[in-house]
């Protein structure tokens, strides 16, 4: 199976009309099965067509055309707009949000993720590209055109997390040439505050029958990877995990900021080294190149050893 | 994007807490009459954006205005940490009976801000969560709920704290978290918070950073403080050739092809996207290699974003090869970026052929762009060769200039 999506998984893109949404929704509809893209929302925009998907002024008009709940909303619009976009969302029953934008301020994540958590809903992102489930569905540009996607992913045993939506597809592509497809590959963001970390995805994971193991990367900044590394100790995960630890050089820069918003080290618990040692103390094996992880999770599996 | 003592204090007074009758300046003579406005003993505080300025000598105590010229004089031409004082503050030495700490941050496993606070002030908070947890009080709040008076009672009483005290420092906090969500903070922090020998509390310095994604929302406080747009405040100052990198990305808006970060070695690096680009520095470094900067492209840059950048580095003294690499690419074009750096050598008079070490770009339109590659010569990598290789292979090519 897969987390998240699947072939039946009903979704909308707010802000459809802009450039870049509009190449995603081709990529989506032409990849896999094909994605059920059920509507699109751009203000003032009622009556268009992106590739045949219907454009809306407001979320309640997509649902009402579609007659009944839809699972799921890509959001890409600027910056200024993507609290209300999300907002919209939730409040019209929307489980499942991605949030492709980037730049969003801090302030505005955090409000959208306490609402969706009061509501029940999902938030994947900011600033990321999205979920795929190998040659069956993607939710975001994650892999880029369809025909692009296929090179890079196939299906398979892992799960795979990433902080960066470029490194979801290096990574998959790397366990794809080596023989291990991936069960559903989510890339979550690079922002200081995400929807969805790693130990919250873990459990979904945990429960998908297809999954056997898991491939991580990971950035300096945040306190995320202390989490995981907490979840996994306690909930003694039947997943063994590989990470992949990029931006080793920013320990000897404090105070610099590189790749994305949240990579910034702060302070002793963020560093790079800190962060090995805490994953590795977990029983995670961090890869020191990536081409290594394929052999590295193979063997895990093998010995069925836990994270 | 930090802001100074001064213009913390500022922020702070508007939020109505109360702060001493400071004064701010660039100007020796001026922190005399400064100093003589208020009357009486005086601090003279170093504005710069670094720590450890006490340890300086940044920090100075003057019985006099004459003293507080003469202490100004010289803080203003003292350079602490790689920077010179944005000015002085001219501070009344205030009889402090008990100092406390106050702030707010974010938690980005809770997804919420923590307002924190000590009856344990004037010393980094981090030192006293480890010396005297029990002497520090936590809270998280919602970002949807505006933040409530009883919550700032919450805090301060888990610390003990309680009388007068407690009732006095209650709107301080609130005001306090307040200012933290209402400027998009990351950091909001009064220490010391003083309690003078009449109980009242006033701030004795500030600490803030409001968040850059958000700068765009609060241009009137910025331009009242006097910040400039282009005062990026980072840890160090941006040099010319990252300033130029700017630039570059400036160009249109089309994808990024900037974030440059300059280093001193040899090999120039056009690189990308964001992971990516982590991942590429920290190989060049593994395998020995001395890169000449940081960069980032990603989010399909134009062909003159491309060129542009490439041009930079290629133009950057002591660059002998440069490395274009990124990890696969799925809305970046490959040919679009091999048409950018190619330019960029022939406009400069360089053979692409000899100034490219390695072109590992694999990705949308990798067909389209290899064949550009090969016909200038250009040695270039599919997705079969890693990250990690294709480093591996610059840095060889690099060294053997260098021999």
């Amino acid at each position: 199976m897969s987390i998240l999506i699947d072939a039946d998984t009903t979704f909308i893109v707010q802000g459809i009309t802009g450039r870049e949404a509009v190449n995603l929704t081709r990529e989506c509809l032409d990849y896999g099965v094909g994605a059920k893209v059920v509507g699109g929302v751009t203000p003032g925009r009622l009556g268009r067509e992106v590739h045949g998907v219907p454009v809306f002024d407001t979320v309640a008009q997509a649902v009402a055309h579609h007659g009944g709940r839809i699972d799921g909303s890509v959001v890409t619009v600027p910056p200024a707009f993507t609290k209300d976009a999300v907002f919209e969302a939730i409040e019209n029953g929307i489980g499942l949000i991605v949030i492709v934008t980037e730049r969003i301020p801090r302030r505005d994540v955090a409000e959208m993720v306490e609402l969706a958590t009061l509501r029940g809903a999902r938030i994947i992102g900011p600033n990321c590209l999205g979920i795929i489930v190998p040659d069956v569905i993607k939710m975001g540009g994650i892999g880029g055109p369809a025909k692009n996607a296929a090179q890079a992913y196939t299906p398979g045993p892992i799960g795979v997390i990433s902080r960066s939506g470029g490194m979801t597809t290096e990574m998959s592509s790397t366990l794809s040439a080596a023989g291990l497809g991936q069960s559903t590959a989510v890339s979550i963001g690079g922002d200081a505050i995400i929807g969805s970390t790693y130990a919250e995805l873990m459990p979904l994971f945990e429960a998908d029958e297809q999954t056997q193991g898991i491939v991580i990367y990971t950035e300096p900044g945040g306190r995320m990877e202390a989490e995981l590394a907490r979840w996994v100790t306690e909930q003694r995960s039947r997943l063994p995990i590989v990470a992949f630890m990029a931006g080793r050089f920013m320990d000897e820069m404090p105070g610099m900021s590189f790749g994305h918003a949240g990579t910034i080290v702060e302070g002793k618990e963020d560093t790079a080294s800190e962060k090995i040692t805490r994953l590795a103390q977990a029983g995670i094996t961090v890869a020191e190149r990536i081409e290594d992880i394929p052999g590295m999770i193979k063997d895990k599996i093998a010995q069925g050893s836990p994270a | 994007m930090r802001f100074f003592e001064f213009e913390a204090r500022e922020v702070i007074k508007r939020a109505g807490i109360p702060v001493t009758d400071y004064g701010f300046t660039t100007d020796a003579a001026e922190a005399r009459e400064i100093a003589q406005r208020i009357g009486g003993p005086t601090v003279i505080k170093s504005q710069v954006l670094t720590g450890g300025r006490m340890k300086a000598g940044g920090v100075r105590f003057a019985d006099t205005p004459e003293e507080a010229e003469s202490h100004a004089r010289e803080i203003l031409a003292l350079e602490i940490g790689g920077h010179m004082p944005r000015g002085v503050l001219v501070d009344p030495k205030a009889e402090v009976e008990q100092e406390y700490y106050a702030g707010v941050v974010w938690d980005g496993i809770r997804k919420q801000p923590v307002m924190i606070f000590s009856p344990v002030g004037g010393i980094d908070i981090e030192q006293v969560a480890e010396e005297q947890p029990d002497k520090v009080g936590r809270r998280h709040f919602s970002n949807i709920l505006p933040f409530s008076d009883f919550q700032a009672k919450e805090v301060i009483a888990s610390t003990g704290v309680s009388g007068p005290e407690l009732n006095k420092l209650v709107p301080i906090l609130t005001r306090l978290a307040k200012v933290f969500v209402e400027h998009d903070m990351v950091l909001a922090e009064i220490n010391p918070l003083g309690r003078l020998s009449d109980g009242s509390f006033v701030a004795l310095d500030a600490h803030m950073d409001i968040e850059n994604e958000a700068r765009g929302r609060h241009r009137r406080l910025l331009a009242d403080l006097g910040v400039g747009d282009e005062e990026t405040r980072q840890a160090r100052e941006a040099t010319p050739f990252e300033l130029a990198g700017e630039l570059v990305d400036a160009t249109d808006h089309r994808g990024v092809a900037g974030n440059v970060t300059e280093f001193d070695g040899n090999l120039g690096l056009v690189i990308g996207a964001g992971g990516g680009s982590l991942t590429l520095f920290d190989a060049v470094r593994a395998h020995g290699g001395e890169p000449a900067n940081y960069c980032e492209i990603g989010g399909n840059p134009s062909v003159a974003k491309a060129c542009g950048l490439a041009k930079l580095v290629l133009q950057k003294p002591g660059v002998d090869k440069i490395a274009v690499m990124m990890s696969i690419v799925s809305n970046t074009r490959v040919d679009i970026v091999a048409r950018g750096v190619i330019k960029a050598c022939l406009e400069l008079g360089h053979d692409p052929g000899e100034k490219i070490a390695i072109f590992r770009i694999p990705g949308a339109w990798e067909e389209e762009g290899f064949k550009i590659l090969e016909r200038y010569g250009v040695d270039y990598a599919d997705r079969s060769v890693s990250l990690n290789e294709a480093a591996r292979r610059a840095v060889e090519k690099i060294q053997g200039v260098a021999a």
